[in-house]
């Protein structure tokens, strides 16, 4: 293979959009900065594309002139960019790597963000701020980018706390409004809580490894047999806070839900499709390490599955549209860490890949119905919107049969992958399956039960109409909240909002028929082929029929519940875990009084009063006092006054000449004082 | 012959009185006289000293010392009227920023 693919141009792009209509956005026409914001991530995707098409076009042209699969010899191509940092032994590059991992994730980055930034020119177009949700946009593909393409893990750090500035800059997008600018402090600070996590981590790489970059890593550990445990358990765990903090896993997850304050393409984008994976990502990445470390991975696992469940149980009672989504990326995020954390990280990455498509496919039909409906987000107060948003009505199906699990759809194939690999790992694995199998019906229902309330039976947005003035303000998507003020009947969105909702509808659809083996198979090379323990065809089917099963009973139960609803949620009859799960049991009340107010009480009372105010203050203060006073002090000499200033030359005079005169070392000698120590 | 101490006392007291009145007196012009009275003082010491040892130099420096009063006196009294015209006072004490 000839030539180089650019990869740094994949970033770069972006990055120039990010700084054109960052810098000069707010006075270009509305059409160049849509021109810009648009062409930087078609830039991006093109190029991946290209990579991707050179690549399998060198494979399949190399399949004559050795054994095959020799053309996948050139993968992973390393471009290097100088150095970034020398010091001593110590050399981190500028690397971008592109192997089976990165073209996956970089396809889905660039591909998923380019029809996201598509949509939200429709969606955002009223928006006083376009320029501005487009560099912040543009940011976030940047830093994506760069943590995907990263060779080393502290450029993989860079782009990973880059992606968390551009969430919160977007989370934040409608600032004015206090919960949106709230939600993305939150999710700055928990996620620094996982970042500080993943920083020791790669501390300790270095102090193991004495080198960052993940080839080199992996080199080692292979020529190392014996290195397990200890150390690399220690790096596991500690990446693997990281790695929670970011893709919102237990128990840092409580900043996604909240994150659904940004715009809605920014949920699909960020906090659905992308950027939540990257703690998969980054897992799949170093999965040399975890390999090493059996403890660390079923920690991985344990962490997914009960994230999976516990994520799950809340979703089935969210009334907002969006925080059902919400929740259930917390869970299908789980899915991925629990296949992860089975060593089976191919189909945690497949899952991973399905997922984009149906969530942000989701997330998207939800903000089509949002816009439809001028600002509306209250599933009790939509229905029947079948009738007036076709479009919007099949895509969403068509996502949610993908999300349930049901089969020929995406989920379908990598869901039950998951669920059949956590099934093969020994007597924990049998509970990780049950947990993942129950989710799976679970996600099935709540999925439903959207599909229901939004979808099907009768318009009810007359419904809570006495509660309307509160709804208004206390919607989290305000963008339209002028648009609601004048009701009008709900109308299916604009064509650059329901294009991608068709594509990635297809996507949704036929994104799982490449098989997690064959996907498992082109990926090996990247995280590792899976060894398997062989398993006989009637478990993987009786596995296959079983998951269907339960996501049909969900479906079933969705459907006897919802059909008919008329206002009355039929799951608060069973009162106490209807109280636990609408108050998603209480963990924001537990982490506010546990963390916060404890660390607050410590901030305000030792931090800022004792230390800040009373010792640092009081320096501050006392040297200012003494300046002070002894200006006060010095001031009265300056009285402007002349004869004070003459009597003080002529002291002064006076003084020097009784000092030149008298002849003091004979005067103090004779009251016994010596000035030299030889005096006599 | 007049002993060299009468002349230096003479020149001290004349000193002296200068100091003195320039410290205690009010009125900016007898505060100027002070200071000539000073010079003088000054002077005097310098032609005693040039007598005594017979050495011209100190008699040159009077010369400098009058030349300088005298470009001082047309200065001062310049600045004298000045300062009366604007402020139609010549008390020093009221005499006390720099600024009008």
């Amino acid at each position: 293979m000839s030539g180089h693919l650019y990869l740094w141009l994949i970033p770069a792009l972006p990055f120039a959009g990010f700084l054109l209509n960052g810098i000069f956005g707010a006075k270009l026409p509305k059409s160049l900065v849509t021109t810009i914001a648009l062409l930087a991530p078609l830039g991006s995707f093109a190029l991946v594309v290209n990579a991707a098409a050179t690549i399998f076009l060198y494979v399949s042209r190399c399949k004559l002139c050795g054994p095959p699969d020799y053309g996948w010899s050139i993968l992973p191509l390393n471009e290097l960019h100088g150095a970034w940092i020398t010091s001593g032994r110590l050399q981190i590059d500028f690397s971008f790597v592109l192997d089976q991992l990165s073209l996956v994730m970089l396809l889905i980055i660039t591909g998923v963000g380019f029809l996201i930034h598509i949509y939200s020119v429709g969606y955002m177009s009223e928006e006083r701020g376009y320029w501005r949700y487009f560099a912040y946009l543009n940011l976030f593909l940047f830093f994506m980018t760069v943590l995907v393409l990263a060779g080393n893990a502290l450029l993989m750090f860079v782009g990973w706390e880059g992606v968390g500035l551009a969430s919160y800059l977007l989370i934040g997008f409608w600032f004015q409004k206090t919960p949106a600018a709230d939600a993305g402090k939150k999710a700055f600070v928990v996620n620094r809580i996982g970042d500080f996590g993943f920083l020791i981590g790669i501390f300790l790489l270095l102090s193991t490894f004495g080198n960052l970059t993940f080839a080199e890593i992996g080199a080692r550990l292979a020529a190392d047999p014996a290195m397990q445990g200890g150390v690399v358990t220690a790096i596991a765990l500690c990446l693997l806070v990281g790695a929670t903090g970011k893709s919102a896993q237990l128990p840092l997850y409580v900043w996604l839900p909240d994150a659904m304050e940004g715009p809605t393409p920014v949920s699909a984008l960020i906090h659905a499709a992308t950027m939540v994976t990257a703690g998969v990502y980054m897992i799949a990445r170093t999965h040399a390490i975890y390999d090493r470390s059996p403890f660390a991975l079923s920690v991985v696992a344990i962490v997914g599955a009960a994230t999976a469940l516990f994520a799950a149980t809340i979703a089935l009672v969210q009334t907002d549209i969006k925080r059902v989504l919400a929740y259930s990326t917390v869970s299908q995020l789980g899915y991925m860490f629990l296949g992860c954390g089975v060593a089976a990280y191919s189909v945690g990455v497949f899952h991973l890949m399905t997922h984009a498509f149906f969530k942000a496919l989701l997330f998207l039909a939800a903000g089509s119905v949002i816009h439809g409906l001028g600002g509306e987000q209250d599933l009790r107060r939509m229905g029947g919107l079948r009738k007036n948003m076709p479009i919007t009505f099949w895509t969403m199906t068509i996502a949610v049969v993908a999300i349930a699990g049901i089969p020929p759809f995406a989920g379908f194939f990598s869901k039950d992958a998951i669920l059949y690999a956590a099934y093969q790992e020994g007597a924990g694995g049998k509970i990780l399956w049950f947990v993942g199998w129950l989710t799976a019906g679970l996600t099935a229902f709540y999925m439903f039960r959207l599909w229901y309330l939004a979808f099907l039976g009768e318009s009810r947005a007359d419904l809570h109409a006495e509660d309307e003035g509160a709804l208004v303000h206390a919607r989290s998507d305000t963008k339209l909240t002028l648009e609601a003020e004048h009701h009008h009947t709900p109308h299916e969105s604009p064509w650059s909002m329901l294009g991608p909702l068709v594509i990635l509808a297809v996507l949704s659809v036929i994104g799982g028929w490449v098989g997690a083996g064959r996907f498992g198979a082109f990926l090996a090379p990247s995280v590792g082929a899976r060894t398997a323990e062989a398993a006989s065809n009637t478990l993987e089917i009786t596995l296959t029929a079983l998951a269907v099963l339960i996501a049909v009973i969900g479906w079933f139960v969705a459907h006897r519940l919802y059909r008919n609803y008329a206002g009355e949620e039929p799951l608060a009859r069973a009162s106490f875990p209807y109280k636990l799960l609408t108050h998603k049991y209480w963990v924001d009340e537990l982490y506010g009084t546990l963390i916060v107010k404890p660390i607050l009480a410590v901030s305000r009372f030792v931090l800022e009063m004792l230390v800040d105010f009373a010792i640092l203050g009081g320096i501050a203060w006392l040297l200012a006092g003494m300046a002070s006073f002894g200006g006060a002090l010095l001031q009265r000499w300056q009285s402007g006054n002349l004869r004070s200033y003459a009597a003080w030359l002529a002291a002064g005079a006076a003084a020097l000449l009784l000092f030149a005169l008298v002849p003091w070392t004979t005067v103090l000698a004779d009251v016994g004082i010596h000035l030299n120590s030889a005096g006599h | 012959m007049i002993p060299l101490s009468w002349y230096l006392l003479l020149s001290a007291a004349l000193f002296s009185l200068g100091v003195i009145g320039f410290l205690i007196k009010r009125n900016l012009i007898t505060v100027f006289m002070s200071i000539e009275l000073m010079l003088n003082g000054v002077n005097l010491s310098f032609v005693t000293f040039a007598h005594q040892w017979h050495l011209v130099k100190g008699q040159i420096f009077v010369f400098f010392v009058m030349v300088v009063a005298a470009a001082e006196a047309a200065v001062g009294l310049a600045i004298i009227i000045a300062i009366f015209r604007t402020r139609a006072t010549l008390a020093v004490d009221r005499i006390d920023l720099m600024k009008l």
